[in-house]
């Protein structure tokens, strides 16, 4: 218990996925021009992210590894293919049931959501769990050693990403009323904001519970 | 022989090299490009890896455009980059050891890069094997300087080398010179890409007005 809330305070401050290893900038970027769509963008990357690391960690221990039905075998060669298709495959899913079950969700979410499937962040947060598997629960608080850790990683991520975007696009739209010099609006005084919001989040670095 | 180097053919390669490039105007694939480039060295091998794999994914995508099902292309396309990207990690894996340690799951993240997805969906699907491999090259490369020169300068002004070689001399050290640890944080890659876009739009003007 004390493992996961450490694990979950860790990777929403400080292992963030957009301040500490820049994972779906794309999205991010494109997307920061008003709170309410970039707080949207960041329920639906959570909740594909709830649902993805988790299968993935299944398939990667229970399929991929020496150990598993395949029995000596190693397959994690094939783990770039299968995490990919597992992610595009659950965003189709997730699509279909939020659009079946919620179409105002579907309405509002409803441009981003096939967008996630190359979010980096999704496939960053699966490769790295696939690397934190090998570290020791006992020695070390960014390991994954069960599926209810890596739910738990999996929602602290999430939730450092909607900090990210949603604290982005508040600055984004109060700099609407400066005056930033021509080549370095838009794209450029975005990064160097991005830049000094990740300044701050380094003050988190070595935050233990 | 001058119809594979006609005028249209050079534009295609040279455009993303400077006026259309992949990270500066085109915003694309930013997540790896600040993550690999605290050195020269993985900069340099992952701007190379990403120009192969942009280059056959953009070939393989173009020979078999007609018969890709438009609903499911972008599983298709997903497929066939994750296959390259699987056969560059474990080449990196027998050859560059230390650099694939290095580039941990960055070399994974090429799969949801969206110079790949972009280029593949925007070019390949519509042009010839040739033009697409020329598309591919010509982004790749595009890509690629952008990380040296962000590289080069997080290296030399981080850690005083270039390549693991010492540029700044023992002299300066001695005369009180002291290397910026700052360089070497995640916070000054993004601020460091902020100005290269700065200087890169003010020089070819700005293509997003």
């Amino acid at each position: 218990m004390e493992h996961a809330l450490s694990l979950f305070v860790r990777s929403i401050f400080v292992d963030n996925m957009i301040f500490a290893f820049f994972l779906g900038m794309c999205s991010y970027l494109a997307v920061s021009k008003n709170v309410k769509t970039s707080f949207g963008l960041g329920v639906a990357v959570t909740f594909v992210l709830l649902v993805t690391v988790p299968v993935d960690y299944l398939l990667q221990t229970k399929i991929l590894a020496p150990g598993g039905i395949f029995g000596a075998v190693d397959l994690t060669y094939l783990s770039f293919i299968l995490f990919i298709a597992v992610i595009a495959g659950i965003v189709q899913l997730v699509e279909m049931i939020v659009e079946r079950f919620s179409p105002a969700l579907y309405g509002a979410l409803g441009i981003f959501l096939p967008l996630i499937a190359v979010n980096c962040a999704i496939m960053g947060a699966s490769l790295f769990m696939q690397q934190r598997i090998q570290m020791d629960p006992a020695t070390s608080s960014q390991a994954i050693g069960s599926i209810g850790d890596a739910f738990v990683y999996a929602l602290g991520s999430g939730i450092g990403w909607i900090l990210a975007i949603v604290g982005l696009a508040a600055i984004n739209e109060k700099m609407a009323y400066t005056d930033v010099p021509r080549p370095l609006q838009g794209l450029g005084i975005t990064f160097i904001t991005v830049g000094l919001m990740a300044m701050a989040f380094m003050c988190f670095s070595g935050l233990n519970i | 022989m001058s119809k594979l180097f006609s005028k249209e053919n050079r534009k295609v390669f040279t455009e993303p090299l400077n006026f259309n490039n992949p990270i500066v105007v085109q915003v694309l694939g930013i997540c790896s490009a600040l993550a690999v480039t605290s050195q020269l060295e993985p900069a340099i091998v992952m701007g190379l890896s990403v120009t192969v794999i942009t280059a056959f994914a953009g070939v393989i995508i173009s020979l078999i455009r007609k018969t890709i099902p438009t609903r499911i292309r972008i599983i298709i396309q997903l497929v066939v980059v994750a296959t390259l990207v699987t056969i560059v990690s474990m080449v990196l894996k027998a050859f560059a050891y230390d650099v694939s340690v290095q580039l941990s799951v960055y070399v994974g993240l090429i799969i949801t890069n969206c110079i790949l997805m972009g280029r593949l969906e925007a070019f390949s699907m519509m042009n010839g094997p040739w033009e697409s491999f020329l598309d591919g090259v010509g982004n790749g490369l595009g890509y690629a300087w952008i990380l040296v020169v962000v590289g080069a300068a997080r290296e030399l002004l981080g850690a005083g080398t270039l390549l693991g070689f010492q540029i700044v001399p023992e002299v300066a050290y001695e005369a009180g010179y002291v290397n910026n640890g700052m360089m070497t944080m995640p916070a000054m890659a993004l601020i460091l890409v902020g100005v290269v876009i700065w200087v890169q739009r003010a020089v070819c003007g700005d293509k997003e007005k």
